[in-house]
């Protein structure tokens, strides 16, 4: 099916076009959510779309499922009680960098704990972009941004590391320029038995890219294409080029880790019930 | 023929940009077109339509 | 009937099995965590389910996310907590999503006196969350009342759409007494929130179309598809910003409950037939007024008790009556003042009103209620 199909299917009507500004990528990543919900066979109807607050939080609005726009950085507590109260729901959860690593950092590696069955998106523009500008836990050390006009002096999350150790059981990363690889990532996220995290690299031109001298959409877009390093090559690197190729702001892309030995949370809590009710 | 839904785009020009043919302009009016005398140039590769992060453009495949 | 001794804490879990519940989220805090503990062996026991958050705000946004999926949720803290919780409170109001939120009270602000009573969130629990918005509060004022009123509390939030908390104190939360518990809880009237009837193509999300302010709510999952928001919205569930947007979305989520108030607002009178002077209180601190009216009457002053159970919407209607009876209402409350401040702006000089406002950690005698109304009685 052809993207105009596709926004046909799974796009509210009327809702369009998105409030996304010129060359914002997160219109890509919302259409890749849409590619994997249809490459998945997945009904609307078992299909949940939990967001916080941002740009990327608006999102669900656009989308044709069971959706909520919540309060910034806690959509991973109502998506888990959502998934609680119906395990069958595939429940996605768009969220920017923003939203899941600061505000609402310590939902994310809760839910990444606990392992519940929920699928995190992030659209990871390195800004807060809603409010114009500001740097984020994700905005990497040495940038500009309008609350940091010396440039920032915090160290980026390594966002992946930190939901791995956490105990997310599905971790992988895309960006914008690589949409079939981001779709592929998705769909395997959605289908994931457990906690899995997305971190799709987004552009921003607008509030980050202006500030950043990145230039315009297409060039932000080209500097995902020379950064991103598919994770077969990655792998397949020598300890000195790796060293070399992280050295040069690169990083690898695909899906990073996967561990589908770890009792989904839902599941572990239908035996817990079980349990209670006096059988094994 | 590629189909270019105009009320949804914004004018980044990544179409554009990544046009293998260069088939596509940004116009005055910050919409993207399709260069006049290049339409048969269009190979019908379906970057445009993958890249356009506003659901713009869309290659309808000819019969 | 089978006759337990239970702590009020207690029979708020067993009031919230009764009524259906299905699933809690939420934190522990002194003194509301007997109810996350008791909760958590006795849900799953029923097919429900319990879930420790990381924080405050996720139990409440746990609870309101089951909701969304169709069950009927609820959390308890204490006043810390309930700071907390106050945002997303806010989203439950204006997205119209049933929860159940407990409140027992204990001395603040911050860590104040955790084992110790109060009624320092009475403003709180009306005015907590940002920006206009209706809730419904309720206070029970004993063990059994607890359960009773847990049940009314789910009922009242699934019936209106809107949180409902209950607000109790260390008091009434940790206090052992006599209950009668139903043997089969099947036969306690519950409610169950209107859920759409016409087709899925046909769901207006907020439509108010039968006539009724409670738009029916869809399960998520169910065929529905409808979309929540935190920001105002019309009928459709999508934002609309406009200033008479503005207004209807927020006149709706007001005359829903205030249309309403002979069925949401509940109070007791003690003694109130030929009372010449009303002790008004609720909770924990109306406890010691029944022995202080009877005090009161032997020693030859015709005292009376109004209890406020609904604290909000306040008992408006029939405290303005009482305000035309009596010759005076004396205010009880455990803080230093708040419940007070409704109170005078209802009775409106109709008739003196004092406060006995207790703020020292512990409840009133009788005596010292006694004490407060004879000096205000002149005797």
């Amino acid at each position: 099916m052809g993207m105009e199909q596709l926004v046909e299917k799974y796009f509210r009507p009327g809702r369009l076009p998105h409030i996304w500004c010129p060359g914002c990528g997160h219109g890509i990543i919302t259409g890749a959510i849409v590619k994997a919900v249809d490459k998945l066979g997945l009904s609307k109807d078992e299909v949940a779309v939990i967001s916080g607050i941002g740009c990327s939080s608006r999102a669900s609005g656009y989308l044709d499922f069971n959706t909520a726009n919540t309060l910034h950085g806690r959509a991973l507590p109502i998506a888990s009680g959502l998934k609680m109260a119906n395990p069958k729901l595939k429940v996605i959860v768009p969220s920017g960098d923003g939203d899941a690593t600061a505000i609402g950092g310590n939902h994310l590696i809760h839910a990444a704990r606990r392992n519940i069955d929920l699928t995190l998106v992030v659209y990871n523009n390195s800004i807060y972009g809603m409010t114009g500008g500001q740097y984020s836990p994700m905005t990497p050390k040495g940038s500009k941004a309008t609350t940091a006009p010396y440039l920032t002096i915090e160290p980026a999350f390594n966002l992946l590391d930190l939901a791995k150790a956490a105990g997310a059981t599905f971790v992988a990363r895309s960006t914008t320029f690589h949409v079939q690889n981001m779709v592929d990532c998705i769909a395997k996220g959605i289908q994931h038995k457990g906690f899995s995290i997305i971190e799709c690299v987004s552009a921003c031109p607008t509030n980050f890219g202006r500030q950043n001298r990145m230039g315009a959409a297409p060039r932000m877009m080209e500097w995902q294409r020379d950064h991103a390093v598919m994770v077969g090559a990655w792998n397949r690197m020598d300890e000195a080029t790796r060293a070399k190729a992280v050295a040069d702001g690169k990083f690898p892309i695909g899906v990073l880790y996967e561990d589908n030995t770890v009792q989904e949370y839902t599941e572990a809590y239908d035996e817990l019930i079980k349990r209670a009710q006096g059988g094994k | 023929m590629l189909k270019l839904v105009s009320k949804r785009c914004k004018g980044c020009g990544i179409c554009v940009n990544f046009c293998p043919k260069k088939v596509l302009e940004v116009t005055e009016v910050g919409k993207c077109a399709i260069i006049a005398g290049k339409e048969k140039d269009c190979i019908q590769c379906g970057q445009c339509e993958m890249r356009c992060p506003d659901y713009a453009i869309f290659v309808e495949k000819d019969k | 009937m089978s006759i337990k001794l239970l702590q009020g804490n207690q029979a708020v879990v067993e009031g919230a099995i009764a009524a259906g519940v299905k699933f809690y989220g939420g934190y522990p805090i002194t003194p509301s965590t007997e109810i996350a503990e008791q909760l958590a062996a006795r849900l799953p026991q029923v097919g429900g389910k319990f879930m420790q958050t990381e924080d405050e705000l996720a139990g409440l946004g746990a609870a309101v996310g089951a909701s969304m999926g169709g069950k009927k949720a609820m959390t308890a803290t204490s006043g810390p907590g309930f700071s907390l919780k106050q945002e997303m409170l806010g989203l439950a109001c204006t997205a119209e999503i049933p929860v159940v939120i407990v409140n027992v009270q204990r001395v603040g602000p911050a860590t104040g006196q955790p084992t110790s009573p109060a009624q320092g969130e009475v403003m709180m629990s009306r005015w907590g969350t940002h920006g206009d918005h209706w809730v419904i509060v309720v206070s029970p004022v004993s063990v059994p009342e607890c359960f009773w009123l847990t049940i009314r509390a789910v009922n009242l939030a699934e019936k209106y759409r809107v949180p409902v908390i209950i607000l109790m104190d260390e008091v009434v939360g940790h206090m052992r007494e006599k209950i009668e518990l139903p043997d089969d809880y099947s036969t306690i009237r519950t409610v169950e929130r209107k859920r759409p009837a016409c087709r899925p193509e046909d769901y207006l999300a907020y439509g108010t179309a039968d006539g009724d302010l409670v738009p029916p709510m869809a399960d998520f999952g169910s065929g529905y598809r409808w979309h929540v928001t935190g920001l105002i919205h019309d009928e459709t569930g999508f934002p609309k910003g406009t200033p008479e947007g503005t207004v209807n979305a927020l006149n709706r989520l007001h005359d829903k409950i205030y249309n309403n108030l002979d069925d949401i607002v509940t109070f007791e009178e003690y003694k109130m037939d030929d009372a010449e002077y009303a002790i008004l209180s609720f909770g924990g601190a109306a406890r010691t007024a029944y022995d202080t009216v009877d005090m009161a009457r032997k020693e030859g002053i015709k005292a009376g008790l109004f209890r406020a159970i609904t604290i909000w919407p306040f008992p408006e209607a029939q405290v303005k009556v009482l305000a035309g009876k009596v010759k005076g209402i004396l205010v009880h409350e455990l803080n230093y003042g708040q419940y007070v401040l409704e109170v005078e702006r209802v009775v409106s000089g109709k008739c003196p009103v004092w406060l006995y406002g207790k703020y020292d950690n512990s409840s009133a005698t009788p005596q010292q209620l006694l004490a407060e109304l004879k000096k205000h009685v002149g005797r």
